[in-house]
């Protein structure tokens, strides 16, 4: 019980409720943060969200235009999957940072 | 006689071949540098022009005035890139081999991106405000409009300067105030990201510009047609907002010429898929990308291509050198934004450091301050006219450290 607790590290969110860290996430942690936002996950969900950690990884500035040209989903259904300002809402659910300018 | 050739004789371009000639031997290196036109455009005056606080003459000089005489200046349009074989051909039909290549094509507005936005209302009621053409167009326009709807909205998120459209706004509303009709106009930002303000710094220091003036934020508002019938922007998510004035920025892409030779990003906006530090072409080692024309995170801004142009300078040489490329950019980007009635705002940031407060570029002594709108700044904005037509273009050094510096900045930990 002592180790799980010591080995289980602290989330660190930002005041809006995103991972600091993209490598504390976990597709549990996932379903989390979809169950805040009244979403259940599903496999297409997961395709998505792998996708967008790919990218992030990568180091390439994300946009709604380039999620729909992923081959994954259309914009169309990007919206459907994670309705709200898709982006915004997918992001904090693939624990990466929050769609954001240079100001 | 070894080739450079440099694509794109704007901001980047014309800097790079000025670098590159001074510290390149020019008995061993013929440096060639391509434009399709000889108009060169000081792009941070178009959002003075609509006010008439530039006059259009103000912006635009020949580009072959600021390129150093040693470099062959091309005026053709450049059809392709085809690295597998080391040459660029033009729209004539001439090839131009290199050994080394700076793609500094830049990045351009695309209203045909947008249904409805090229249309019937196109620079009448519907106005882009990024290119010569806008601007002076929307000069005319706001001369004798009375009042109504202002709209101004972001048709995507990675657009070069991204601050530009919150200038606007913010010289839109002191414009209206001078005129003695503020009170005719409603003024509403709308925008694709979270909020105008996505950085928590900024927005606590700058957010409550938008309420003393007036301003209505319509945050995640992805812009899908322009209604010319009804006047009406619609979202993706069928949103609505209405306009009498619409002063819009369109789709930003690069170079179609990029497009044309296969080397765009997988979004389909043409920018070039580039190392974010070393500044090198992804696809081909001896092709290097500066400013607008890059994939990279970093702001799209004539600041940022200054500091990219000291980082790409070492690490061609090193190329050419057969050494490894040591020097690496950092993001840094540097930045005044309008305010309005005679003041503006500075940030200073990086790839890892959002704008932070304090002073800049000395702590204590400043004299700008980082976010936080002063006379001073505004100075310093109008001033960097004459830095950009008389030291920026000619590459010479300036003042303000290649990398971002916490010097001067204050942090979490020091705000009691």
């Amino acid at each position: 019980m002592i180790m799980e607790t010591l080995l289980t590290p602290t989330l660190e969110l930002d005041k809006e409720g995103y991972l600091k860290n993209p490598a504390q996430w976990t597709p549990e942690l996932a379903r989390d943060f979809a169950a805040k936002a009244n979403l259940v996950l599903t496999d297409k969900h997961f395709e998505v969200l792998n996708w967008l950690r790919a990218k992030h990884a990568e180091g390439v500035p994300l946009t709604i235009r380039k999620v729909g040209a992923s081959g994954i989903v259309d914009i169309k259904k990007f919206y459907e999957l994670f309705p709200g300002g898709p982006l915004k809402v997918s992001s904090k659910i693939a624990g990466i940072p929050k769609p954001a300018s240079c100001i | 006689m070894k080739s450079l050739v440099i694509l794109g004789a704007g901001t980047a371009g014309t800097m790079m071949a000025n670098k590159l000639h001074h510290a390149l031997n020019p008995v061993e290196w013929k440096i060639t540098i391509v434009d399709r036109d000889n108009v060169h455009y000081y792009q941070p005056g178009f959002l003075f022009i609509p006010f008439g606080l530039y006059q259009p003459e103000d912006v635009v000089r020949p580009r072959t005035d600021f390129l150093p005489k040693g470099v062959t200046f091309i005026e053709q349009e450049v059809d392709r890139i085809d690295g597998n074989h080391d040459q660029v051909i033009l729209s004539n039909g001439q090839t131009l081999h290199y050994e080394v290549l700076v793609v500094a094509t830049g990045a351009e507005v695309v209203p045909e991106e947008t249904e409805g936005m090229k249309a019937e209302l196109w620079y009448k009621d519907v106005f882009d405000f990024y290119t010569f053409e806008g601007s002076t167009q929307l000069a005319k326009k706001l001369e004798n409009w009375p009042g109504g709807n202002l709209v101004i909205n972001l048709a995507e998120t990675l657009i070069k300067c991204p601050v530009a459209p919150l200038e606007f706004t913010f010289l839109a509303d002191a414009f209206f105030e001078d005129k003695g009709i503020r009170d005719k106009v409603n003024i509403t930002y709308v925008t694709p990201l979270s909020g105008a303000f996505t950085k928590p710094k900024a927005t606590a220091m700058l957010s409550t510009l938008l309420d003393e003036k007036k301003i209505k934020v319509v945050p995640d508002f992805y812009l899908a047609r322009v209604d010319n019938e009804r006047k009406v922007l619609v979202s993706y998510d069928e949103q609505e907002v209405p306009f009498d004035l619409l002063v819009t920025v369109p789709v930003n892409k690069g170079s179609k010429m990029v497009e044309r030779s296969g080397l765009g990003d997988e979004d389909g906006l043409n920018f070039m898929p580039t190392d974010k530090y070393t500044l090198q072409a992804k696809k081909f080692d001896n092709v290097f990308v500066i400013g607008d024309a890059t994939n990279i995170p970093a702001s799209k801004a004539g600041s940022v291509a200054h500091f990219e142009g000291e980082i790409l300078l070492e690490n061609v040489l090193s190329y050419i050198q057969g050494e490894a490329m040591e020097a690496r950019f950092d993001g840094h980007s540097n930045c005044f934004i309008e305010t309005g009635h005679g003041k503006a705002a500075l940030i200073d940031f990086n790839y890892e450091t959002e704008p932070l407060p304090g002073k800049f570029p000395w702590p204590l002594l400043g004299p700008m301050d980082l976010l936080k709108p002063t006379r001073l700044n505004h100075v310093g904005k109008l001033a960097f006219k004459w830095v950009y037509w008389h030291m920026l273009l000619t590459g010479k050094t300036l003042p303000v450290p290649t990398h971002m510096s916490m010097s001067g900045k204050i942090t979490e930990e020091e705000i009691v």
